[in-house]
């Protein structure tokens, strides 16, 4: 499984997308999405899987980095560690910053390296069941997964499937894929190839993030002392075990749901925690079990969001969208011919997630004091060279300065977006499962000479719309309970 | 107690075209409605040549699609009254007007000229006023960049007047 790894230059790969992540983890408003979107370009210079373990490894450190600024300064580094920040922040303010740290590294090294288990036993039966899918199947999963993320998503459900069908709005524009014939181009030439992911992804991300840090300049951060990070004692080792391994579960099991990840894993493991704790009562004053929920799933997620991705070529998260992406860039198709005819490259990717989980164990428990210190760079200097990458790299993939101005149009539009609820994260989803769901519409018809009905003679593609609406009832259901 | 209330009646006090229910909802429709016409005008395709949907067909569904939830939110607005944002501040607007600039810049004089006149002003804008950091984000940085993209990734940057002297 590791073989492929077993070469300097994609160890040197891995330890420079550990680091990055980290990096990334720890600056609030950035993150691995934004990150993996910025250094996309960049993988063009590499072979596939090098590439692909570039992403990766960010996308898992990343994760995890966003632990260290949510127990010191109080502000998730990463939307996936708001739920840290809970039991994190007055840990540390007790003095335990340490201890605080030490949990959420071993619990975020142990729900990483759960969820590659996961990846390696799941991702090839997924495959092969996907051997079973036609069009209509896959029509009926794109549609299940954007109900799914509209559903257990962040925010309101119906403005999560605006965003999601605003996302697919946005992947038809340009020629029709079917017949060359050109929509929502108003004779724009560069329109005619479509809106590229990479622009909508790091407008969306980085440039609505700088319009938001441009609001809350008078924000001033209290930093917590960190003296060194602490390995969990035995006593806290005995009151969490079972909470890590739940929230390990628990993690998997969302990531593999096409929805927002991590987010969405760390606030269901930490709320799954106090239930289950004997001393719930402690939970917000500084839970070493809040901590250990929290982080196990959110690092849980990243390989259970990795099983769709290489799978059925269907994203579970935002940041496997960049990953998703950077595949198909290389002209590798995700789906189940991946696993059958490049199997190396793919335990190249699992044996890449495992290291990378035990990379951040090892940069996070010598060096968060260092990592700590990045947020101490000041937000006026910071964010305008980010703004020099996002353009440069915005620039660089189709060498078109329209690719710029639509990066700063979404940059806007996202700012815009989160302002007033709406998710950004189901655009990106929408968008990159735009053409497939189209697609698969348009030829599921062909199949069934234009007979809408007939979808529901096929038994996966039925349950797949069942399913759907049950995704769609159950926020009705949870607030119809929240009332009650 | 009070406060809530009190804000409840500055919100019932707002005419509804102010609150940013109905913003959201106007500006969502608005530009779905033009969107939706113009699809009106896309090329058909002859129906011998015709397989499943016309290419209007689907960007036409989505648009009503989010035409009809936008309508759904307005009216659960009114049971739930979302919450008011606070006032956007002056630096806001001053980074939205260093897009602008960007954009006429890159456009009209040149690409890396834009990058360093937006990261001075920017940075300016967010309260550094030290030189060397301003000289740091405005022209040290985005040499940098520009120097690494295009070492690294072989990247020939547009035309213009700065540019210009580095590639003649």
């Amino acid at each position: 499984m590791m073989a492929p790894l077993f070469s300097s230059k994609l160890l040197i790969v891995l330890l420079f997308g550990t680091l990055f992540g980290l990096i990334l983890g720890v600056l609030p408003g950035l993150g691995p999405t934004t990150g993996g979107a910025l250094i996309l370009p960049f993988t063009m210079t590499l072979d596939p899987l090098s590439a692909i373990v570039l992403l990766t490894s960010i996308y898992c450190a990343g994760t995890y980095g966003g632990a260290i600024t949510a127990v010191l300064i109080n502000t998730p580094g990463t939307p996936a560690a708001a739920a840290t920040c809970l039991d994190g922040y007055p840990l540390a303010q007790k003095g335990e910053a340490g201890r605080a740290l030490g949990m959420a590294t071993v619990s975020s090294t142990v729900g990483g390296i759960f969820s590659v288990i996961v990846l390696v036993f799941f991702a090839p039966v997924l495959a092969k069941l996907a051997y079973e899918f036609g069009q209509p199947e896959y029509f009926a999963l794109a549609i299940f997964g954007l109900t799914m993320l509209a559903s257990i998503g962040e925010g309101s459900p119906i403005k999560n499937l605006i965003a999601g069908a605003f996302g697919i709005l946005i992947s038809t524009i340009g020629k029709d894929f079917m017949t060359s014939i050109d929509r929502f181009t108003y004779g724009i030439n560069e329109l005619s190839v479509g809106i590229g992911f990479i622009p909508v992804v790091v407008g969306l991300f980085a440039i609505s993030e700088m319009l938001t840090q441009s609001t809350l300049l008078d924000q001033v951060f209290k930093r917590v002392a960190l003296k060194a990070v602490k390995l969990p004692s035995l006593d806290d080792y005995k009151k969490t075990w079972k909470t890590i391994l739940r929230s390990s579960g628990i993690g998997s099991f969302i990531g593999v749901l096409p929805a927002e990840g991590g987010t969405v894993a760390s606030l269901i493991g930490y709320s799954e925690a106090k239930r289950f704790s004997k001393e719930p009562e402690e939970f917000g004053k500084g839970s070493i079990e809040g901590i250990a929920g929290a982080e196990a799933a959110n690092n849980a997620a990243t390989g259970g969001a990795m099983v769709p991705t290489l799978a059925l070529g269907i994203p579970g998260s935002a940041t496997t969208a960049v990953i998703l992406t950077g595949l198909i860039i290389h002209g590798v198709r995700p789906g189940p011919d991946l696993f059958r005819e490049q199997p190396d490259f793919l335990y190249g990717i699992f044996g890449a997630m495992l290291i990378a989980n035990i990379l951040f164990f090892i940069f996070g428990f010598f060096g968060a004091k260092l990592f700590a210190r990045i947020t101490l760079v000041p937000n006026k200097i910071l964010w305008p060279m980010i703004f020099a990458v996002s353009v440069c790299g915005t620039y660089s993939l189709s060498q078109s300065i329209i690719d710029v101005w639509i990066m700063l149009f979404f940059g806007v539009l996202g700012f815009f977006m989160r302002r007033y609820g709406f998710s950004v994260v189901p655009v990106i989803i929408g968008l990159i499962l735009g053409e497939l769901v189209e697609g698969t519409l348009r030829q599921s018809l062909v199949i069934f000479d234009g007979n809408w009905l007939m979808f529901l003679t096929r038994p996966i593609a039925l349950t797949f719309f069942i399913l759907s609406l049950i995704a769609l009832a159950f926020p009705l259901l949870r607030s119809k309970k929240q009332k009650n | 107690m009070n406060n809530v209330q009190n804000k409840k009646r500055a919100n019932k006090s707002l005419p509804f075209f102010f609150k940013d229910e109905f913003k959201v909802f106007f500006v969502i429709i608005f530009f779905s409605t033009i969107l939706l016409i113009s699809t009106f005008t896309f090329d058909k395709v002859p129906p011998i040549l015709n397989r499943g949907i016309q290419p209007a067909t689907f960007p036409k569904g989505l648009l009503v699609l989010i035409m009809f939830l936008t309508t759904i939110i307005y009216y659960l607005s009114f049971k739930n009254p979302w919450k008011k944002e606070k006032k956007l501040p002056k630096p806001f607007f001053l980074t939205i007007l260093s897009f602008i600039l960007f954009v006429v810049i890159s456009k009209s004089l040149d690409f890396f000229l834009a990058i360093s006149v937006l990261s001075i002003f920017v940075s300016y804008n967010w309260g550094e006023r030290r030189v060397f950091y301003l000289l740091l984000v405005g022209i040290i940085f985005p040499l940098v960049v520009f120097i690494f993209f295009e070492m690294i990734l072989g990247l020939r940057f547009p035309p213009g007047i700065i540019t210009n002297l580095y590639y003649y």
